[in-house]
């Protein structure tokens, strides 16, 4: 019996060889991937993003127990980064998921991000497409800890809850762009901290703002109104509260369009696999022959420009 | 690309953390991946996260004594889950009679107090290129 036939048979020592697979970029991933591809059609995907220390090991901690306790399945991928000198990474984020050993609903998986900057690991979605395959009911992504242009997430997941706490009031400014556009849900965490009825008013009023200049064509849905959840999730406080929100998010996903949201990740999806192939496959062809070098000559010597070889090079690899 | 993963915890009511925290970054700066667990650790919970993160190894750090009930149990449930090929290693206070009757029982090798982080980087290094990768499918 394979490691793949025991993955089928619900092997969780297989499910997590077959992430490591997948996640190494073995030889032949890909076929395994489309030998467990299972279109993820009962499978939720939601993503907790945020800066450092917001808190969102703990909340995927409680959040987890929640859902476990409600009968779901959860497969959880908290992503830590890799150090870019070393290639090494220190993955802690299980420090903060004591409660879910010996729940045989849960699986807990830490990814390091392996060179990817946008907040997860390039093999990050397709890890949720492996989990999907095992038959988890939702996915819970944790995304390293991120500043404002990590956005990765957002096409990775169908719920994204942007966390954030009391002492973010500045950061809340400079998240006007990028993260703050993803949110679907805001949590504020650490709620019974000092500040934090000034700072739930501040990000509702510049949320109101956004939502009026969304208004535009009359006869489109009316747009989603981005909700701002309190929570202490080491108090396990407002985790009921917060579920509720990303429920509403997703029936909100499904009545505008049923399919619609499977569309966007399939289509995400996609557009992500084609371009780590052609990645991929361009640098072997051209990093691992002569030309790349006998350009590099021709642009020093001054016989060329980048511009005209980089469009030539490319020319030549699609046609061969 | 293959990466070593390496499981690290504290079992038991032994909350002194800082050799491991120690060993964690130098595992970290030799390019490998650390999962830190935290303390208190059971014998169940440190299986349990080493199959989910498929880890090459589990290092386990006691310094209360308690090694030779903690080992030993930890070899028999990654036996029993169908995970024996995880290498198991540790470090701590362990008399040397002890830790050559643990060895024989299966556990790797034990670092004592003066180990420096070199000699563990080494020894997962040596430990790590003559495992064999299973094939998926």
């Amino acid at each position: 019996m394979t490691t793949l036939d025991r993955f089928l048979t619900g092997d969780r020592v297989a499910l997590a060889k077959v992430i490591s697979f997948v996640e190494d970029r073995s030889d032949g991933y890909d076929r395994v991937l489309s030998r467990i591809f299972s279109g993820g059609k009962t499978t939720y995907r939601v993503g907790l993003t945020g800066p450092p220390g917001a808190g969102k090991s703990s909340l995927v901690n409680r959040l987890a127990v929640l859902l476990a306790d409600q009968g779901l399945r959860v497969g959880i991928i908290a992503v830590d980064p890799s150090s870019p000198f070393s290639g090494g990474a220190l993955l802690g984020d299980r420090v903060r998921m004591q409660a879910l050993y010996g729940r045989p609903e849960i699986f807990v998986r830490s990814m390091a991000t392996r060179g990817s900057s946008g907040g997860l690991a390039a093999a990050t979605k397709d890890v949720c497409v492996v989990l999907e395959g095992f038959g988890f009911d939702i996915i819970l992504v944790e995304t390293v800890g991120v500043g404002q242009i990590e956005l990765d997430v957002a096409s990775v997941c169908d719920t994204v809850v942007v966390v954030f706490v009391p002492e973010s009031g500045d950061a809340i400014q400079a998240m006007k762009s990028g993260l703050m556009e993803i949110a679907n849900v805001f949590c504020l965490n650490k709620s019974d901290r000092p500040g934090a009825e000034r700072i739930k008013a501040e990000l509702e009023s510049i949320l109101d703002v956004h939502r009026q200049v969304r208004m535009v064509a009359k006869d489109s849905p009316p747009p989603w109104e981005t909700p701002v959840i309190p929570t202490v999730a080491i108090r396990d406080t407002g985790i009921a509260h917060l579920w509720e929100a990303v429920s509403q998010h997703r029936r909100y996903r499904s009545q505008a369009d049923p399919a619609g949201f499977r569309k966007a990740r399939a289509r995400s999806d996609l557009v992500l696999s084609l371009t780590e192939l052609t990645h991929e496959r361009l640098e072997r062809t051209l990093f691992e022959s002569d030309q790349l070098n006998l350009a590099v000559e021709q642009i020093v010597s001054g016989r060329a420009d980048p511009y005209t070889i980089a469009h030539q090079l490319f020319d030549s690899w699609r046609r061969s | 690309m293959k990466k070593i993963r390496v499981l690290l915890a504290k079992p038991g009511l032994d909350g002194h953390d800082r050799g491991i925290k120690v060993i964690a970054a130098a595992l970290r700066d030799a390019g490998m991946e650390v999962i830190y667990t935290g303390l208190r650790q059971t014998p169940e919970m440190v299986v349990e996260a080493a199959i989910q993160e498929d880890v090459d190894f589990i290092g386990m750090s006691i310094l209360s004594g308690a090694h030779m009930t903690l080992f030993p149990e930890v070899l028999r449930l990654l036996k029993e889950k169908g995970a024996g090929t995880i290498h198991l290693f540790g470090g701590g206070i362990i008399p040397d009679q002890e830790s050559v009757e643990l060895e024989k029982q299966g556990v790797g090798k034990l670092f004592g107090p003066g180990t420096t982080t070199e000699e563990i980087v080494t020894y997962i290094r040596s430990v790590a290129a003559k495992k064999k990768q299973e094939p998926v499918m």
